[in-house]
């Protein structure tokens, strides 16, 4: 250490930080307290309610990771400066599509998969093109989508299959490698050694009788967290994650300084149509069939995780880390009151309370990481 | 930061309130989780939420309710999980896809969960997934049988207002009625969404362009009430042939009065209530029905009105 470096690091204009707060004041410090209150509160009040057993662990895990996943989407795309109402409806009409591929164009269940991720990324493109060439908010452009999209979602089956719910895609399905990655588990010998071993329950009867309750780790959850993953990387990691800031914070600001505000708001339009089709494919590929009024409200629901995780509305600022920390608390909470035995009509009144809660201490924490009053 | 540690713990009190409220409920009894796929807004379920209350108290047992809120019968598979996972007696749940829901219900049934479906679904589709029994109503038969009795009656067309067009249960009774009529279903079914004022223009605008249209069917109170206003203002009130599944008070009122000229009473309080005694007493003493109950179809007519008047959207 030189003079001058000694010098320059007690800069009078630096404000002091220590160590400990520059760790804790980040952005998804909000949505980690969350996290730490509401597992406690739930060990406390449902520990032994089956809560915390292999299979109410997997249950838990499994609405979050669906949360997450939709929430990964609507924060790149928030901290863009941009909305999507379109995501449940978005949801609602992929599922269908590869429904109608596979079922009533008996195509591969491959093509059906990626011929409808080809058209989701279309539609995400064309609302992202749409907002940025009109200028309209992204709010009611979105919000046509919606109707539109739910309304071919009903439409198509109706005309093609006389009927709302379109069955079958999983005998469809059935051998087709592509397929399994959406549908799949992994780690199936892990989860039945633990059976074996008494770790975690077994079936009692029927013809599935000795095998663990916990089948495997479903593709969804593996979805989720590579989603997580690899969107906090191109976030905090990369240029790219920095047009994002740029254009949701000050979008004509970053047009000077040369950032393609235009192409990183209709791409992020595309990921978040990508990840409601990642939601719908995995959705039909668990359940085998595809309905006219799944993913209702969803859009709603990843935009809760994201606020919940410390992103604000307005753009310029959140993370990823804190969306997916958002999702686990959303998700954790709505199958928690079950598990505890709560009036499942006061599940409202907690997603309220939490979300102000949640709003209020990103505020907080917030001021203090960008200093504005 | 001192604030910050403030208002984590206000909102820790805040959540933990009625949690801690939760605890003390549980009872000695065994415990019994009835799943429906109703969305919060359809208000045909309270007599369900009733039902098996009533059947918790004078068995002696826990009971819950649970829905998924918006509807999504995905949602309702997850909630089925998560009653398994909690452990319960029974589980009695309705089976409206089974596409959907076969696989959480067989994993409950293979985890030592006693079943019974409720509501919708088929006998043979009770007895695919390893269900006990099958309570309720079979609805292309309900909505045959009502095509009968309208066809005896001299309707030889009609328009069904089907609210709930996501279900195929709802476009069963639709299907049914018209077989029952010796008709083709077509175009007389309308999806008519959720929304009373949408429901009722959609019937109006209908009636206007089909002007000849000899009855009405709907499908329960949701799209009733609304049609009922909509008959009131073209003036087909009391006119047109008019028939309608489920009750509920402005249904019950509409009977009285001679506008509805009858109500499939499928009596859900039976489908909440049977459920719960019939797996009370196979747990305690081991005895079970030999077969399926039939909750319905009851015709309601102006006769016999009194019961179900006083009752109408509580127990009826």
């Amino acid at each position: 250490m030189t003079e001058a470096n000694v010098a320059a690091s007690a800069d009078e204009r630096v404000k002091q930080q220590s160590n400990l707060q520059k760790a804790l004041i980040r952005p998804e410090l909000g949505g980690m307290c969350g996290t730490i209150i509401v597992f406690a509160l739930f060990l406390i009040f449902a520990g032994d309610s089956g809560m915390f057993s292999a299979q109410g662990m997997m249950n838990w895990s499994t609405v979050s990771a669906q949360f997450m996943i939709i929430a990964v989407g609507a924060c790149l795309l928030m901290i863009a400066g941009e909305f999507d109402l379109s995501v449940g409806s978005m949801i609602g009409f992929s599922g269908m599509m590869i429904a109608i591929f596979t079922v009533t164009l008996e195509w591969p269940v491959w093509q059906a998969i990626l011929a409808t991720f080809v058209m989701a990324l279309a539609i995400g493109a064309l609302n992202g093109y749409i907002v940025v060439r009109t200028g309209l908010p992204s709010f009611i452009v979105t919000l046509a989508f919606l109707f539109i999209l739910r309304g071919f979602t009903i439409y198509l089956p109706q005309i093609i299959e006389r009927k709302t719910i379109i069955g079958g895609v999983d005998r469809a399905a059935e051998g087709d490698w592509f397929a399994s990655l959406f549908g799949g588990k992994i780690l199936t010998g892990f989860f039945a050694w633990m059976g074996d071993a008494g770790i975690i329950d077994v079936f009692e009867r029927g013809s599935r009788a000795g095998q663990p309750v916990v089948e495997g780790i479903p593709m969804l959850i593996v979805w989720a967290i590579a989603l997580v993953i690899v969107g906090h990387i191109i976030l905090t990691r990369t240029q790219f994650g920095n047009w994002i800031f740029a254009a949701g914070g000050d979008a004509q600001a970053a047009r000077y300084v040369g950032v393609p505000v235009n192409r990183v708001k209709i791409l992020m339009f595309m990921f978040t149509a990508f990840c409601a089709t990642v939601f719908a494919t995995c959705q039909v590929m668990e359940f085998g069939s595809a309905g006219a009024d799944r993913g209702l409200l969803k859009e709603f629901e990843a935009i809760i995780a994201v606020v919940i995780g410390g992103a604000l509305l307005t753009g310029g600022y959140g993370s990823v880390i804190g969306a997916a920390l958002g999702a686990l608390i959303f998700g954790v909470v709505q199958q928690g009151l079950f598990f505890a035995g709560v009036e499942s009509s006061l599940f409202r009144v907690f997603l309220g309370v939490i979300l102000l809660f949640a709003v209020i201490l990103n505020t907080y924490i917030r001021r203090i990481i960008t200093g504005e009053r | 930061m001192r604030s910050t540690l403030k208002s984590l713990l206000l909102a820790a009190a805040v959540i933990a309130a009625p949690l801690a409220g939760a605890q003390v409920a549980s009872a000695e009894g065994e415990k019994y989780i009835l799943v429906s796929h109703a969305p919060d807004s359809d208000s045909w379920w309270n007599t369900i939420k009733n039902g098996i209350a009533l059947a918790g108290d004078q068995m002696g047992v826990d009971v819950e309710y649970r829905n998924p809120p918006t509807g999504d019968l995905a949602d309702m598979a997850r909630i089925i999980e998560q009653a398994a996972a909690s452990g319960p007696n029974g589980i009695i749940t309705t089976l409206s896809d089974p596409d959907v829901l076969s696989g959480p219900i067989k994993d409950a049934v293979a985890s030592g969960i006693d079943v019974i479906i409720m509501n919708s679904g088929t006998p043979d589709q009770a007895r695919e997934v390893g269900a006990l029994m099958y309570v309720g109503q079979p609805e292309y038969d309900a909505g045959h049988a009502a095509g009968l009795r309208a066809k005896g009656d001299g309707v030889t067309s009609f328009l069904c207002v089907n609210h709930y067009i996501s279900s195929p249960s709802s476009t069963e009774r639709c299907k049914g009625f018209a077989d029952g009529l010796g008709v083709e279903l077509g175009d007389q079914m309308i999806d008519s969404g959720q929304d009373p004022a949408e429901i009722k223009n959609r019937v109006l605008a209908y009636l206007n362009a089909n002007p000849d249209t000899d009855a009405v069917l709907t499908l329960g109170p949701t799209s009733a009430d609304p049609t009922l206003l909509a008959l009131d203002e073209n003036g087909m009130a009391g006119d047109i042939y008019f028939g309608t599944f489920d009750l509920g008070e402005n249904i019950v009122e509409g009977i009285k009065s001679g506008v509805i000229n009858w109500g499939i009473d499928q009596q859900p309080f039976l489908q909440a209530y049977l459920p719960v005694v019939v797996l009370t007493n196979y747990h305690r003493y081991g005895v079970l029905p030999g077969n399926n109950i039939n909750s319905g179809p009851g015709f309601v007519t102006k006769d016999g009105l009194t019961l179900v008047e006083k009752f109408a959207g509580e127990y009826r």
